[in-house]
């Protein structure tokens, strides 16, 4: 009883903090507080796993600076490690997989938002959607048990025997390596290139169509010389956004890179990524040199893939705003 | 009609059917990712897949048993972490919060959103297995429902941001409080694209093996608690399809059918049935 009456004593005052008595009676203070607390966990948790990554790599950082970047070496006897193998790798299948994904995955943009009719455009759409929620270990087992086959038996041999004058198409062929695990991953980022693509499309608005069209160029012309500039960033943007599936993706990759610490020129040549030697070597790693190394690649990829998710996200605003801002006026 | 018109046309034509071959091409994709399990997996379907446990190496036969419980236990914890953290921090974003606060939370989920999956795992890893020096089913929650967090948070927010204002405004006139109004005019508005929402996360993360590797490790036998290693499909799968044995890429198969026939069911009742008439949220 005492205590109640000397918070309306001490309330009673202000108007500002009544009202704050009322909103408490009401609960929508006690619920702003409990849900601002699940929000905070949000940011919470976030920051923890920066945290974690930076601090549970201090070992090496400390030990090996900057030169874990660019040393060649992986010896877990010598306890000696750098990064460079694994990050080629890394970029290598991923810049194969955009170039094999980048035109299919524009294209088919093209043709969902320029040519098909809204109700085939729309069911072509929910099959990507579809393609997109397929988990990546089923990409895994099927590039394992049937595209690493394919490629030692028919596609190595014969690129080999057309192009192997080219430094990349060179040597022995074990149907696992680099140009398998890229063509795996752009099975995997095709989806993400056309979700994203045709949706800005589609906002670039009609007048610039019927612009083009009204000049007299043809309906390709009007579609890439007006439509896709337009929405080019946005495009942009998509690519981008593979790309960083494409650098994070781990199972798929690790079941067809061949998994062997090397850097070749060579497609056919097996490599690593930073995921795949990750996903192998953490629960065998002995020592706490070898674990946080480990841990310090996971670090250089989260980098990796933060920037360009940053610059995704980026391209995909500014050219969505531009088309809508656009077809207002 | 001259020559260069006859030209641009042909060109025009021909460009355009290509987009079509690329759109089949990629649909196709799909298609042939279906047809190899349906027709590697559904030879070596049978009861016993869903009953036992796997068997020793040079046995044949045997199941997953284990593994699919263990998925099931997986993806309940995970939701348990994930599911309340996103949809009460939605509702603070769309509901209560300032925009400095808003775009702060905002962009910690984003970022999250765009974490490698194996990174997750090992955030996981230095959280949950090495504080109690085991791996275990809860680590192996924990990394999945950190997944689900960005996904079930952004959608609720969005779903709840398209509930027109005039709903909330009937209820306020009447005199209900804002959390009133929330509770019981906002959220059931909203509350057929969260479930999407929440649905489709959940499908995602079924389909997550690189941040079990290290965490939930794996299990040849049923796990017992909470705090044991377990097995689940997406790992059992990769285990299965690596090793060298005919028998056990066969099982492999029938996992992969098992495990993708459950997402696309999830993802084809979220998509079309659960969000008729409402923009299905893509993440």
């Amino acid at each position: 009883m005492a205590t109640s009456s000397t918070t309306v004593k001490g309330a009673s005052p202000s108007s500002d903090s009544r009202s704050f008595l009322s909103r408490l009676a009401s609960g929508d203070e006690i619920a702003r507080l409990i849900t601002f607390l699940f929000a905070a966990t949000v940011v919470l948790i976030t920051v923890m796993l920066v945290w974690q990554l930076w601090t549970n790599s201090a070992l090496p950082r400390h030990k090996f600076g900057l030169r874990f970047l660019f040393t060649e070496v992986w010896d877990p006897i010598a306890d000696e490690y750098g990064a460079l193998p694994f990050m080629y790798g890394t970029l290598v299948t991923s810049v194969v997989a955009l170039i094999i994904a980048m035109p299919l995955g524009i294209g088919a943009a093209i043709f969902l938002a320029e040519l098909a009719p809204p109700r085939l455009s729309d069911t072509l759409e929910f099959f990507i959607d579809l393609l997109a929620a397929v988990p990546s270990v089923i990409y895994g087992l099927l590039g394992f048990l049937v595209v690493v086959p394919l490629m030692r038996t028919v596609i190595y041999p014969a690129l080999n025997k057309s192009f192997g004058f080219l430094p990349i198409f060179k040597g022995p062929s074990y149907g696992v390596g680099f140009l398998t695990a890229g063509i795996v991953l752009a099975m995997m980022v095709i989806p993400y290139i056309i979700s994203v693509s045709r949706e800005v499309l589609l906002s670039v608005p009609r007048d610039q169509r019927e612009a083009a069209l009204a000049l007299g160029s043809t309906r390709w012309e009007s579609t890439w010389k007006v439509v896709v500039p337009f929405a080019k960033t946005g495009i942009f943007g998509s690519i981008f956004l593979a790309l960083a599936r494409a650098l994070g993706e781990t199972m798929a990759v690790t079941m067809v890179i061949g998994n062997t610490p090397k850097i070749a020129a060579s497609l056919f040549s097996s490599g690593y990524s930073i995921a795949a030697v990750i996903a192998n070597e953490f629960t065998e790693a002995t020592g706490d040199l070898y674990l946080q190394s480990l841990i310090e690649l996971g670090l250089v990829l989260f980098l990796m893939t933060f920037i360009l998710n940053g610059l995704a996200r980026l391209l995909i605003i500014v050219t969505t705003k531009r088309g809508s801002g656009m077809s207002n006026v | 009609m001259n020559a260069r018109l006859r030209w641009r046309k042909f060109v025009s034509n021909f460009m355009l059917a290509m987009t079509g071959v690329c759109a089949l091409v990629s649909v196709g994709v799909l298609f042939t990712i279906l047809g190899y399990l349906l027709f590697n997996g559904g030879t070596s379907i049978n009861w016993d897949f869903f009953t036992k446990l796997p068997k020793p190496v040079g046995e044949t036969g045997g199941g997953m048993a284990n593994a699919i419980v263990g998925s099931a236990k997986l993806l309940l914890a995970a939701s348990l972490l994930g599911v309340p953290i996103g949809f009460f921090g939605g509702i603070y974003l769309a509901e209560f919060s300032g925009s400095v606060t808003a775009s702060i939370v905002r962009y910690a989920a984003d970022l999250l959103n765009g974490v490698p999956s194996i990174v997750i795992g090992i955030f996981a890893y230095s959280i949950v297995v090495l504080p109690f020096k085991h791996f275990s089913t809860i680590a192996g929650a924990f990394a999945l429902g950190i997944m689900m967090i960005p996904i079930t948070l952004r959608n609720t927010e969005e779903f709840l941001k398209s509930v027109p204002r005039n709903l909330r405004e009937g209820a306020m006139a009447l005199g209900a409080s804002k959390s009133k109004t929330i509770v019981s005019v906002v959220v059931p508005a909203a509350y057929r694209g969260i479930l999407t929402a929440i649905l489709l996360a959940l499908a995602r993360v079924a389909g997550e093996t690189a941040p079990l590797l290290f965490t939930a490790l794996g299990n040849s036998y049923w796990s017992n608690g909470w705090t044991q290693p377990t097995a689940s499909l997406p790992v059992m799968i990769f285990n299965y399809a690596v090793s060298p044995y005919e028998d056990w890429h066969r099982q492999a198969w029938a996992a992969g059918l098992v495990l993708l026939g459950l997402i696309l069911i999830i993802n084809i009742v979220a998509r079309t049935i659960l969000s008729r008439g409402i923009a299905v949220p893509r993440s």
